[in-house]
């Protein structure tokens, strides 16, 4: 018998046009209103029984009105918050090359091990004879990272970056009382290229920031510190490589010269994952530094979990570190929670940064990518991130402008503006182009020493053929300015859920909460 | 009115009488970008040369401004607060920060005129 379901199936001239269609959507990529707009003030995806007559204690001040939160039934609130994250760009959906944040892939390999019950169920006031193995991991990432550091010991607690560098800084102001030098020795040396959080950690504990000028070649001049440096200098806090991608090679010397005077070296470490097994900090003269699990160690960076910043301190700084840290004596894993506990084994523990011991499932991710890595490992993560950034350098810099010269970088790039000069495109527009291209763009204006920065920072994850995609994609960008396409980026983007924002008008004059329109107000009330 | 001379940090200061009007070059104003947020000094506050006197926000970062010389404020610019978008307006003119009461009218012979600072701008570039 004849089949009689057959039909054309060559889509035909139709394929050319443009349809708009009745919702606006376009098939899989939809249009999402606020959960406002989508909710019902008359519906709740929940079935409670209406409360028993109780008498209120407040006094007069009880809600009479209706609360006007919109409810969605359970699939709907569950398909806003789907088709937001569709909308969203992570490490996951492409290349990510944001300067100084080391959006690096995570392995999954570390997802499973954090999921384990014995570390993701433990709480932070089980008896500890029930967390033997949650204090081993925390013991073992402190053995490594000191390994790595060639530090003496090291506070695991501090939640991020920010939070480590205040850690380290706080060691560093007990260290000074120690010495009964409080009151003179107050002054903090922070270059011109450092990140901002630096002297804002200075400023928070009552430093004195003093700027520390940069060279022709964006690094440091030792001499310049010597000149800025004397009795009242704390510390200097350095990142290397700096946030130019460069490696300070006078670090050395400039470490020297702080301690001459009396000061500590802060390290901002959080570019380490450019020289881990390359160099160790404490070779080059550091008394403290943060490490960026999230940045170095992967951990789910960039997928919004939480960070960890653990802080190594030097031989002078050891004694100093914060409770609570981990003990491995002869019967076990103990953890040594006070300061009058931590004066029994000889330290002079200034406090504690955090409630609690940290961020546990942090720990877990970053020891399972040491201990998948492998030493060997772990240094070709460096040298590969350092390798890609250079590739990504090499093959731009005849159409883009490097502010320092066409010389090696580390594990990041920077770019400037200058050959966007008199072309009508800034480098905010060349970075809204790159997002219809389809890939994140690079930190842009960061860091302030050079003009219209943009910071490109590869990482280890991407293969040669993701990058050769990257840079053709830049390369097409940079010759499209070069031939006066301007509305391409002065109009981007063009295909993003949602076009270019009026930032001026946003921070002028922002709206801060939703106002829901006049008929579903009356009905509120 | 009298000549209006610069500073290497780009604020402006023009003497009128026993009073100097400060604020930031229009060069300034066009390399912050959109002015979003201004925080002026107090009425009264003593400033020393080289002060930090306010403070000036664009979208981008934001930025110091600082005293080009030493003084007390007397009056301050508060419509700024509300219409931040002056000082990308009319930066030299209706979008200044402050009057200064000059303490030592001899600070300024070591700021630039307008076309030594003309001259600076070109250097930097």
């Amino acid at each position: 018998m004849l089949n009689r379901q057959g039909r054309p199936t060559t889509p035909g001239d139709a394929l050319q046009s443009d349809h708009p269609t009745f919702t606006g959507n376009k098939a899989l990529s939809q249009i999402e209103p606020l959960i406002f707009e989508t909710g019902r003030l008359e519906t709740t995806g929940v079935d409670y029984e209406a409360p028993k007559p109780f008498v209120a204690r407040l006094g007069g001040f009880e809600r009479k009105s209706e609360i006007g939160l919109p409810g969605l039934s359970e699939p709907e609130a569950m398909r806003h918050y789907v088709r937001l994250s569709q909308k969203n760009y992570g490490i996951d959906t492409g290349l990510f090359p944001l300067g100084s944040c080391t959006m690096k892939h995570n392995p999954r390999l570390n997802e499973k091990i954090a999921r384990m019950p014995g570390f993701s169920d433990v709480h932070p006031l089980q008896p500890v004879a029930t967390v033997q193995g949650a204090l081993e991991v925390m013991h073992t990432l402190s053995h490594w990272l000191l390994e790595l550091t060639g530090m003496d010991a090291v506070a695991l607690s501090p939640k991020a970056g920010a939070h480590g560098e205040l850690c380290g800084m706080m060691a560093i102001k007990a260290a000074i009382a120690a010495k009964g030098e409080a009151a003179t020795r107050n002054v903090v040396l922070v270059p011109e290229s450092a990140h901002g959080t630096n002297p804002a950690t200075a400023a928070l504990i009552h430093f004195v920031v003093k700027p520390v000028p940069v060279r022709e070649d964006g690094t440091v001049d030792p001499a310049v510190v010597a000149s800025l440096a004397g009795p009242d200098t704390a510390a200097i806090m350095l990142t290397n490589p700096n946030t130019c991608g460069l490696f300070e090679k006078d670090v050395v010397a400039i470490a020297d010269v702080i301690h001459a005077a009396g000061g500590y070296f802060y390290a901002d470490g959080a570019n380490f994952n450019a020289i881990v097994g390359k160099a160790r900090p404490g070779d080059l003269g550091v008394d403290a530094m943060h490490i960026n699990l999230h940045k170095t160690f992967s951990t789910p960076h960039g997928g919004g979990g939480p960070g960890a910043g653990p802080v190594v301190l030097s031989e002078l700084l050891a004694p100093f570190a914060p409770v609570p840290f981990v003990r491995h004596t002869e019967d076990g894993f103990e953890l040594v929670e006070s300061e009058a506990e931590a004066a029994n084994h000889g330290a002079h523990a200034f406090g504690r940064m955090t409630a609690f011991h940290g961020q546990m499932g942090m720990y877990v991710r970053a020891l399972s990518y040491m201990l998948s890595h492998g030493a060997d490992g772990l240094r070709q993560a460096s040298e590969d991130a350092v390798l890609n950034a250079n590739y990504v350098r090499a093959c731009l810099a005849d159409l883009m402008s490097l502010p320092f010269g066409n010389r090696p970088c580390m594990h990041e790039v920077l770019f400037d503006d200058a050959w966007l000069k008199d072309t009508g495109v800034t480098t905010l527009d060349f970075a809204k182009a790159m997002i219809d291209e389809g890939y994140h763009p690079m930190t842009v204006y960061f860091p302030l020493v050079v003009h219209g920065a943009m910071l490109i920072e590869p990482t280890e994850s991407e293969s040669r053929v993701s990058l050769d995609l990257f840079i053709a994609t830049l390369r097409d960008l940079a010759m499209a300015v070069k031939r006066g396409e301007t509305e391409r980026f002065t109009g981007a983007p063009y295909h993003a859920p949602v076009r270019r924002m009026d930032e001026t008008r946003a921070a002028r004059s922002p709206i801060l909460k939703y106002t829901p329109p006049e008929p579903i107000l009356q009905a509120a009330e | 009115m009298g000549e209006t001379k610069y500073t290497k940090d780009h604020e402006y200061i023009r003497v009128e009488g026993d009073v100097a009007i400060v604020g930031i070059s229009d060069y300034a104003q066009s390399q912050l970008g959109d002015v979003v947020f201004v925080e002026l000094p107090k009425l009264g506050k003593a400033l020393s040369k080289g002060d930090e006197a306010a403070v000036v926000e664009s979208v981008k970062a934001a930025s110091e401004v600082y005293a080009p010389v030493s003084g007390e404020v007397t009056e301050i610019n508060s419509g700024l607060e509300a219409q931040p978008g002056t000082i990308n307006e009319d930066p030299e003119g209706s979008g200044w920060f402050m009057k200064v009461k000059l303490a030592d009218p001899s600070e300024l012979a070591g700021l630039m005129n307008e076309a030594d600072y003309k001259a600076y701008l070109a250097s930097i570039h």
